[in-house]
């Protein structure tokens, strides 16, 4: 029998010997194969290009301030808001949370020791590593200037299209294969490593989020890496799938791009809501309300994302029947969409909430989440689509959802991983400071792009009429208040390294058992396969002033442990 | 319980005396390790079949685009060589299949047999592919913009309409009656083809071609011979009906076999399409099997060593089912190409 009592922390040597200290070594950290090193990898480098891709937004918001130029001329714009996409979309949003923060909760909230495949996982990392140098690449074999969607004719048209995007390219089919190769790694783990009385259900919806991710990981991801092959091809060779010229159809290209990049924004989103609802439920310190809800609906937005990429093209003359189509099933994502956020409101109702800046991001999710999705709805709807069609309205929508949303969700859920990933507390105070003022700036920057949409504003366009001056001036100083609180958040974060008090095993109040464990856990997590019950069940957490940390009273679990060996 | 390490972190997973040496630290038992190798395995193959299925797709898109570049193309496949292909790797799944039996029944001479002979297999179907590819590029059918080099450029290459003079569009009325099998338009048609194509051409009719204005290129007659129509464009832009395309029947009978393609002017415009797919599929293909002589190789070297046995066969099993999803894949491309 493996029951195990987790009010104890499952480790007799905490303080001794973690992962961090393991083994020493800049070596000892490139060829890893412990999950948690491989996750830290993933994130300081998600970090570091979440930077570069925020310089290059700062660049493109401050070109604006201004009809004609400011301070580039267009073509350096062109590739200003093209690598600020691309670096964002693929370095950043889609590694971020599955790979980065994903790789180290995932298998110690299975209570296993380690991923299915750990050398396939560290494999991952550098093909993610050897993706990002390609990207870096294009900017010296001439620059990137496509859009980070590498639309043809424009982007097979070596006269007018810059030389970079052949690298890009490849880049992004390498990260593909980062990208599977990790989804495929996670599926078989929950499937093969969940301990034993962990049944589907009572796993954590993180997990339920990441499963789901994970499938479009290995569905959606193979179909960008032959896109963006027979793209390659395109341009070195002229093979005339994709050029008109050569009696090749450019729709076909947007109809494989979007084939995946549809359920890629999924794969950006799913993860964020896993997030979010761990967040919700144990800085609220109440049940998870309606799990099976939130667990189903998780798998049937996995499902819907693969039938509605056509809403990307109801302006590209595919048939009206198609716009229709694509424009009923994009509606019917409302439904798991809203299931959630409602599970999620329900869940705060009457709940013992601490504003702790977890949570505070995940209030800020559930209203800017909120104000993303509805103004989905409007782009669904194929008159009023065709009116903001390629306007500022789209660029505010997807940052209410890409950046708003699942990368505010990837915030909050670093800060509530941080002390169990580095066993070090951060400035709480700054930690909510920060966040109000990336809120606040999110909302100033994006609010008014709407408006400036639906005037007519067209995006990724240097020049504009004088009268949109007000929007994009009122936009670019949000900006800079959003960039202000990414910078206090990077400053207190790695003060925190530093000068940070110890943190305890269980600052939250989590159930889950990644808090079972110490901060920071061990090389192995758990000496032993432990034994789980009813992760939402906060009843019997409770605060020990003497330890310092949340401790969960009563032995063992109501489940019977049946021992799986 | 046999899985209740004592150990404590400091030692690592360097202490795993009660475990058989294939079995990683963070698996209980064996099983569990082979169960989930296997999962995994199936669901890479799920993301080889969506990895073939974008250029599954693409081939649908195109064929029926231009049907007539797919029938028309389609005769310049050596079907003999690709039914040969078709064999080789069905017997070396069978060779791969009766390999992991003999694994599971612990026949590890039977294993290195087998194992041998499919790499011996995917070996003559590479070489076999060798030959069929040599002898495309030999005929001018290279995979890319090769088909569009203007003649003089390039000796045996035809002109495509888009690369038509300007000005030509004022000559269209005068094209459209062209009568195309005039003396003069043979003889055009041999200094076209220069040095590389000598006199051995044969004398043919030449199929009479409308232009219609709605394709906005035509020649003045006397080079009429040298240009075909465009196919039909993207669907949804083309002006496909107006274009009189040949008949595929007739353009069988008018080809001899031992023309070369190119030189033939009579071929539908666009036939790069199908050849490009062509190379396109076959060569991912082809890159697949290198992939699987590398595994199999791998697995030869490790079955040498004795690492193998019926208590532990797992990559033996798992590079099997490779094996047999690349013969699969092959089963499908064969008819779509060859076989039209």
């Amino acid at each position: 029998m493996t029951t195990l009592d987790i009010s104890k922390p499952l480790h007799p040597t905490i303080g001794e010997d973690n992962y961090l200290t393991h083994t020493r070594g800049i070596l000892s950290w490139l060829f890893t194969l412990d999950h948690k090193r491989i996750g830290v990898n993933y994130l300081v480098c998600v970090l570091t290009s979440f930077f570069f891709g925020g310089m290059f937004a700062l660049l493109v918001r401050t070109e604006l301030l201004t009809p004609g130029k400011t301070i580039v001329e267009q073509d350096a714009y062109n590739q200003f808001f093209t690598l600020h996409g691309a670096i964002m979309v693929f370095l950043v949003i889609i590694p971020s949370i599955p790979a980065a923060l994903g790789n180290f909760v995932l298998p110690i909230m299975l209570g296993a020791k380690d991923v299915a495949f750990p050398r396939l996982n560290l494999m991952s990392w550098w093909l993610w590593v050897t993706g990002a140098v390609f990207f870096v690449g294009s900017l010296f074999t001439g620059g990137l200037d496509t859009g980070w969607t590498f639309y043809t004719p424009y982007s097979i048209d070596k006269g007018s299209a810059m030389g970079g995007a052949v690298s890009a390219l490849m880049g992004v089919f390498i990260l593909g294969f980062s990208s599977i190769f990790t989804g495929l790694n996670f599926i078989v783990t929950i499937h093969r490593l969940r301990p034993p009385g962990m049944t589907w259900f009572r796993m954590p919806l993180f997990l339920w989020a990441i499963y789901s991710t994970a499938i479009l990981q290995v569905l959606a991801t193979p179909v960008i890496g032959i896109t963006v092959a027979l793209l390659m091809f395109e341009r070195t060779f002229g093979i005339g799938i994709f050029d008109p010229k050569l009696g090749g159809d450019p729709v076909l290209y947007q109809h494989f791009f979007w084939f995946y990049s549809h359920p890629a924004v999924y794969i950006m989103i799913l993860p964020g809501m896993g997030i979010i609802s761990e967040l919700i439920a144990v800085h609220s310190h109440k049940h998870i309300f309606g799990y099976r809800f939130i667990a189903f609906s998780s798998v049937a937005i996995a499902i819907f994302s693969f039938l509605v990429w056509g809403h990307h093209m109801f302006t590209s003359g595919q048939s009206p029947l198609m716009n229709a189509m694509f424009s009923a099933i994009t509606f019917s994502v409302a439904i798991p969409s809203a299931v959630k956020v409602f599970n999620w409101v329900a869940t705060m109702y009457k709940g013992s909430i601490s504003l702790n800046t977890p949570m505070l991001y995940a209030m800020a999710f559930l209203f800017i989440f909120s104000i993303g999705g509805l103004t989905g709805l409007h782009l669904g709807t194929l008159a009023v689509d065709i009116h903001l069609h390629d306007t500022y309205f789209v660029v505010a929508h997807f940052h209410y959802v890409m950046m708003g949303s699942a990368l505010i969700a990837m915030i909050g859920g670093l800060h509530h991983w941080w002390p169990k990933m580095t066993g070090k507390m951060y400035n709480e105070n700054l930690g909510r400071l920060a966040c109000a003022l990336v809120f606040i700036g999110f909302n100033v920057t994006f609010f008014t792009q709407f408006f400036l949409g639906t005037k007519g504003g067209t995006r990724r366009s240097w020049d504009y009429l004088p009268e949109f001056q007000v929007y994009h001036i009122i936009s670019t100083i949000g900006s800079y208040i959003l960039a202000i609180g990414f910078f206090l958040t990077a400053g207190y974060l790695i003060h925190s390294l530093f000068r940070g008090k110890k943190a305890p095993a269980n600052p939250w109040g989590g159930r889950s058992l990644e808090w079972q464990c110490a901060s920071p856990p061990p090389h192995d997590n758990f000496a032993t396969t432990p034994t789980v019950g009813d992760c939402y069940d906060f009843s019997t957490v409770e605060w020990d002033e003497k330890q310092g940390t949340f401790v969960v009273h009563g032995e063992g679990q109501p489940s019977p442990a049946h021992s799986h060996h | 319980m046999t899985t209740l390490h004592a150990h404590d972190a400091a030692h690592g997973h360097d202490d795993h005396h009660d475990h058989p040496p294939h079995l990683a630290h963070h698996w209980d038992n064996p099983k569990q390790q082979f169960e989930a190798g296997k999962l995994g395995m199936w669901l890479f193959l799920a993301t080889e079949v969506m990895l073939f299925g974008g250029l599954f797709c693409g081939y649908s898109v195109y064929r029926h685009n231009h049907p007539e570049v797919f029938a028309y193309s389609s005769h310049y496949l050596n079907t003999t060589l690709g039914a040969t292909n078709t064999c080789v790797l069905i017997l070396s799944s069978l060779t791969m299949a009766w390999g992991v039996t003999a694994a599971q029944q612990n026949k590890i001479g039977l294993l290195k047999l087998m194992l041998v002979l499919t790499l011996m297999g995917a070996a003559t179907f590479l070489v076999i592919k060798y030959f069929e590819y040599t002898h495309k590029f030999h005929e001018g059918l290279f995979p890319g913009i090769k088909f569009y080099e203007k003649p003089g450029e390039h000796s045996h290459m035809w002109v495509n309409v888009d690369s038509a003079p300007p000005g030509a569009a004022e000559h269209a009325a005068t094209t459209e009656t062209a009568p195309a099998g005039a003396p003069a338009s043979a003889d055009q048609l041999h200094a076209a083809s220069g040095g590389a194509a000598p006199a051995s051409a044969p004398a043919f009719e030449i199929q009479t071609v409308s232009i219609t204005p709605g394709t906005g290129a035509a020649l003045p007659p006397a080079e009429a011979s040298t240009v075909l129509p465009a196919a039909a464009g993207p669907a949804g832009l083309g002006t496909g009906e107006a274009i009189a395309i040949p008949e595929a029947e007739l353009l069988r009978d008018r080809h001899p076999a031992h023309m070369q393609p190119l030189q033939d002017p009579t071929r539908p415009a666009n036939m790069h399409m199908f050849f490009n797919i062509y190379y396109m599929m076959t060569g991912l293909h082809g890159i697949h099997v290198v992939i699987g002589m590398i595994v199999i190789t791998w697995l030869l070297v490790k079955t040498f060593k004795g690492q193998f046995s019926s208590e532990y066969f797992t990559p033996v099993d798992l590079g099997g089912l490779y094996w047999h999803v690349v013969d699969l894949i092959w089963i499908f491309l064969f008819p779509l190409f060859y076989l039209i």
